[in-house]
């Protein structure tokens, strides 16, 4: 039902209108003579209080309001891929075919293309019953992506017509026959409103980790498929580098990306330099898998709070379509931001840092959203969302209530730290102020490779906490006086560090690093400490450890492709001590 | 500025700070301009908040002095100006009064200040590099056309000079074309601001040039539209007239203390050093706006100046710039000390864009990896130099000490140059090489080993 009002005060991006008749909170409206897109956030009887996703900049009271009745909505369906969406899913690159560079205020498009023609198998027969989340049919939506269309959730019946043939995402595909003998149009397209979840039958356990190639992140903190992860840090520590590239090379069927707040030219990138790139996967262009929200930093902050909720659904459409797929939001402090901006205009009670009471309660809200789930319908159909969101603490302050309410809600920690990043250290994840609890997850899954992977990375992690606990003592009485077994550990450390956790995003080898690869890469570096801390405890001088050949070579295999280096390596390095053990055989 | 004729208002309820509220007013829009008369003549204003009767209007210029009497006219528009060729040459006070001697601007194409947003998916992506002859940009923070980087400093610093050599040596290698310049100034001094005109002056660059100027004793809250006028008018020359602008907006944490005073005054709900929560969002309205188009010939690259309070980078100004901007050049007071021209500590420097800009075809195939072994070495360099206080040079290894010497000579050869020094990124990164020459080979793992072979000073002439 459609409402009419009148704006009565304009502040900022919040408007305040009185209707005629009491409105609905959530609604949608078209603001003033220009018909700007807006949502009812508090009502006060006929009076709404409406955060406008668009500048408000000449809107004067007096002007109409039109309530459209309805909730901000996702359009779900075909032509979601590789489309480049703002906050309010409106296609950006459809908006600067009709406005030119510059993003126009007051133009409504439709977020899916009602003109394009879709190739449609059916995937039931008339005459079968079907309930929500069936798929009756397909739709191959990009090289890499099989569109499953799904009956909308709480429809169930027996369907009476269904063809193939090509159809906009608005045509009747089918018809259904409800148990009440109604008889129902199914089209491609559905609506699901963008602020409540989707529903599924039933939440699964997580079973594997999502592997993206990092190898800070597969070996060290990993995330599994249908968990939530959070990579908090300061600006230029490396938050949406790491995004991109789980985004590029994670694992996952479908990618939501998001950029909420942040910066137009990242958003450029991921458009310009995705489509050059393919799957190691599927051998298809990464992009064919890829969906974008660009809602950046100079766009209205309102629609900031939206553009997370969309990204969400979107994902869940395809969850629900049995795909993992993975959600990237960069960054979720300017998410918050944007709660904060609103609910400072609204003359809230704030909290800490003028944020409102809620907020933690918000960010648990969407990170509930990720998880692995058997999917409405018949069967058993298991589709998983991943959430991993930034967060860009004020000055890198990690105490600072956006961080600290995010790890309440989060399995996965990636602290991101300045000093790493400023001697290029990348990625900047810190070994010692991360952490992950799906590590029973990751050892099922990493044993296939190695059936001590856990206790390898167990021994790697711990080398690297003593060295940085010498590296405190060396601080005080330098390295030089410390006893070389310790000098080994700082040895061992260095090369974890530069040979393992460091990765270039832009080396062309190692911006991609398979599991194999990382398994054999960790246990070549951890053989040459159990091979070399016998020597030194026998009193081989440490200067001879470092002067080996083998160690700025083992410091080089992630760039080398392949495992058989990592095999030569080996070789040199059982070559190497036993000439030391020769040498020094007298004096041992 | 485009000012119409309206009703004139002595409704004025109260004054505080900047802020006038006034009643009985109608059909008033948000954001419109308002016209301040007093005795003394008429200051601008922009409505900030506003009912069916009433508005909150914030004034650019001075309020101490005004009674409850003052006249306040509505002109029915927002704040937008007149663009076209004739700006080039100019010079405009902070609201954009000329101060050149010359008549006021004329033009039917008139722009809105606050510009638009630029549709993310119409952006090229920087990706030309920028050849400042200042080897710490250069070979570790390179620029590109397009790209927004800012100088965070101190006062006292040589920031201007660094701003000021950067505008006469960018050029783009083996292009002729050259940068026009637009110049905004917000609160700084009347030496600061000649400093810059002379050198573009002397350059040829004035010619081409537009000037804003609010100095330190013009109204502080007019500089909340100062660096707006300056992005419309780069934006006009950029994406209307083909040409490549730099925009120097200089001081920044002026501008935002601006902001500031108005949120007090309103009484808002500050986060950080009273600090507005929309300062992120604000501020990135202003630094958004430089880029490039596609299907443009022209760019605008941005490079704000600021100084941090106390040099304290966890200060909301630098902090919000740093999360907006493509990176961040970084000066400080220690390395000014010891004589180091720029005084750029480059470890906490950035330049986020300089991937697309550099290697094959653009500087050089070991720029990258070069670059990355040098903030290796330093960050190994000035840990040592942190062990030194404390154990002192003795209590080093031969291998720290080796380490030490290069952080030395890197900022005394890399990092300083001469203020008419104009390094060709060859010769940076030659320069570069030697100076990794003084470590161990086989500590240049960030260096792909085909680079060594090629470039290192000694395979140098082996073939
Ligand atoms: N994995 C990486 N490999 C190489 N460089 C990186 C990596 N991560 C970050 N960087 C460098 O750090 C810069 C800042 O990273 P970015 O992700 O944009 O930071 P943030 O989003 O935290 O501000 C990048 O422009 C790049 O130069
Ligand atoms: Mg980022």
């Amino acid at each position: 039902m459609e409402l009419r009002g009148v704006i009565e005060r304009i502040n900022g991006s919040l408007v305040i209108t009185r209707f005629e008749e009491e409105p609905k909170i959530g609604d949608l409206v078209e603001v003033g003579e220009m018909g700007l897109m807006g949502e009812i956030v508090r009502l006060s009887e006929k009076t709404a209080y409406i955060q406008c996703y668009e500048a408000t900049s000449g809107l004067k009271p007096g002007e109409p309001v039109l309530d459209t009745g309805k909730p901000l909505v996702a359009e779900l369906g075909p032509g979601l891929i590789t489309t480049i969406f703002d906050g309010v899913q409106r296609s950006e690159s459809t908006l600067w075919e009709i406005a030119g560079p510059f993003i126009t205020r007051g133009i409504h498009i439709p977020a899916l293309d009602r003109e394009r023609r879709w190739h449609f198998e059916p995937r039931v027969e008339a005459g079968e019953r079907v309930v929500g989340g069936d798929i009756i049919g397909v739709v191959r939506e990009t090289e890499a992506v099989e569109h499953r269309i799904l009956i909308p959730p709480g429809l169930r019946g027996r369907i009476r017509e269904i063809s193939e043939g090509d159809y906009t995402v608005v045509e009747p595909v089918a018809e259904l026959e409800t148990p009440w003998g109604e008889r129902q149009e199914l089209r491609m397209m559905q609506e699901w409103p963008v602020r409540t979840p989707r529903p599924y039958k039933e939440r699964i356990p997580l079973v594997a980790p999502l592997i993206t190639g990092q190898r800070v992140i597969d070996t060290f903190f990993p995330v599994a498929k249908g968990g939530a992860a959070s990579i908090p840090g300061g600006f230029g520590t490396g938050k949406t580098v790491m995004l991109q590239q789980i985004s590029k090379w994670a694992d996952a069927d479908i990618i939501v990306l998001i950029g909420c707040g942040e910066r137009g030219n990242e958003m450029a990138d991921v458009v310009t330099h995705f489509p050059k790139l393919i799957d190691p996967k599927t051998g298809e262009e990464l992009i064919e898998r890829t969906i974008i929200v660009a809602n950046v930093s100079n766009m209205p902050v309102s629609a900031r709070e939206a553009s997370i909720y969309l990204g969400v659904t979107m994902g869940e459409y395809f969850r629900d379509q049995g795909y993992d797929v993975a959600l990237m939001a960069d960054s979720t402090s300017r998410w918050a931001e944007a709660l904060r901006d609103v609910s400072g205009r609204l003359e809230e009670i704030p909290a800490e840092r003028g944020f409102p009471a809620y907020l933690a309660d918000r960010i648990a809200e969407i990170y509930e959203r990720a998880g692995r789930v058997i999917t409405l319908g018949s069967g058993e159909r298991i589709g998983s969302l991943t959430i991993l969101g930034a967060v860009s603490p004020p000055a890198g302050d990690f105490s600072e209530p956006v961080t600290t309410h995010t790890l309440r809600f989060i399995g996965t920690f990636w602290a991101l730290d300045t000093e790493l990043a400023f001697r290029r250290h990348f990625p900047a994840i810190h070994w010692l102020r991360s952490f992950t609890r799906y590590l029973d997850v990751a050892s099922k899954w990493w044993s296939r490779f190695d059936p001590r992977w856990e206790e390898m990375r167990g021994k790697a992690l711990e080398l690297l906490e003593e060295a940085s606990e010498i590296e405190e003592t060396a601080r005080i009485i330098g390295e030089k006086a410390l006893p070389d077994e310790q000098r080994l550990v700082l040895l061992i450390a260095e090369m974890i560090r530069e040979g393992f956790l460091v990765q270039n995003a832009f080396d062309e080898v190692d911006t991609y690093c398979e599991a194999e690869k990382q398994v054999a890469l960790l246990r070549a570096l951890m053989e040459f400490y159990d091979r070399t801390e016998p020597l030194v405890r026998k009193g081989i001088p440490i200067e001879k450890i470092r002067g080996l050949r083998v160690v700025p070579e083992l410091m080089r295999l992630k760039e080398r492709r392949g495992l058989e280096p990592i095999e030569r390596a080996k070789a040199e390095m059982e070559r190497e001590v036993r000439e030391l053990e020769e040498e020094y055989r007298e004096a041992i | 500025m485009v000012v119409e004729a309206g009703l004139i208002y002595r409704t004025t309820r109260e004054i505080r700070g900047p802020l006038l509220f006034v009643e009985g007013v109608r059909d008033v829009a948000y954001d419109e301009v308002v016209r301040v008369i007093t005795a003394e003549g008429e200051v601008m204003g922009s409505v900030l908040d506003v009912s069916r009767d009433w508005a909150l209007i914030q004034v650019f210029g001075e309020t101490s002095g005004m009674d409850l009497n003052v006249g306040v006219r509505f002109t029915g528009e927002t704040l937008k100006i007149p663009v076209s060729d004739e700006l080039i040459g100019r010079i405009f006070s902070g609201s954009f009064e000329p101060l050149d001697g010359m008549s006021s601007p004329l033009s039917t194409d008139v722009r809105d200040v606050h510009g638009g947003v630029i549709n993310p998916a119409a952006r090229a992506v920087p990706s030309e590099f920028i050849q400042t002859g200042v080897s710490a940009i250069d070979g570790m923070n390179s620029l590109v056309r397009g790209q927004k980087l800012p100088i965070f400093s101190e006062s006292g610093l040589p920031h201007n000079r660094l701003a000021a050599q950067i505008a006469r040596q960018a050029t783009i290698p083996g292009r002729e074309e050259e940068f026009a310049i637009v110049f905004a100034a917000m609160g700084i001094k009347h030496e600061e601001a000649e400093f810059f005109r002379e050198e573009f002056e002397k350059t040829g660059a004035l010619s081409k040039s537009v000037m804003i100027l609010n100095l330190a004793d013009d109204p502080p809250i007019e500089r909340l539209v100062t660096p707006r006028i300056a992005q419309t008018i780069a934006e006009y020359l950029a994406f209307d007239l083909d040409m490549h602008i730099l925009v120097i907006l200089t001081d920044m944490t002026n501008y935002a203390e601006a902001l500031r005073s108005i949120s007090i005054a309103r009484e808002e709900i500050p986060t950080r050093k009273g600090y507005p929560g929309y300062l992120y969002s604000d501020l990135a309205t202003i630094y958004e706006r430089a880029g490039r188009i596609k299907g443009k010939r022209g760019s605008i690259t941005l490079m704000p100046i600021l100084t941090m309070p106390g040099g304290d980078i966890t200060h909301p100004v630098p902090d919000l710039t740093g999360y907006i901007t493509e990176g961040q050049l970084i000066l400080e007071r220690d390395l000014y000390l010891r004589g180091i021209y720029p005084p750029m500590n480059v470890l906490p420097s950035l330049s986020r864009l300089m991937k697309d800009g550099i290697g094959v075809g653009k500087t050089r195939r070991d720029h990258a990896d070069v670059s990355n072994q040098l903030y290796m070495a330093y960050a190994e360099g000035t840990r040592a130099r942190g062990l030194v206080r404390i154990v002192g040079v003795v209590g080093l290894s031969e291998r720290e000490r080796g380490y030490l010497e290069f952080a030395d000579e890197f900022e005394r050869r890399f990092v300083n140059q001469g203020y008419y020094e104009n390094r060709s990124i060859e010769k940076t990164l030659d320069i570069a090489w030697d100076l990794l020459s003084m470590l161990p080979e086989e500590d240049l793992i960030r260096i792909r080993e085909e680079y060594i072979k090629e470039f290192h000073p000694s395979y140098r002439g082996r073939g």
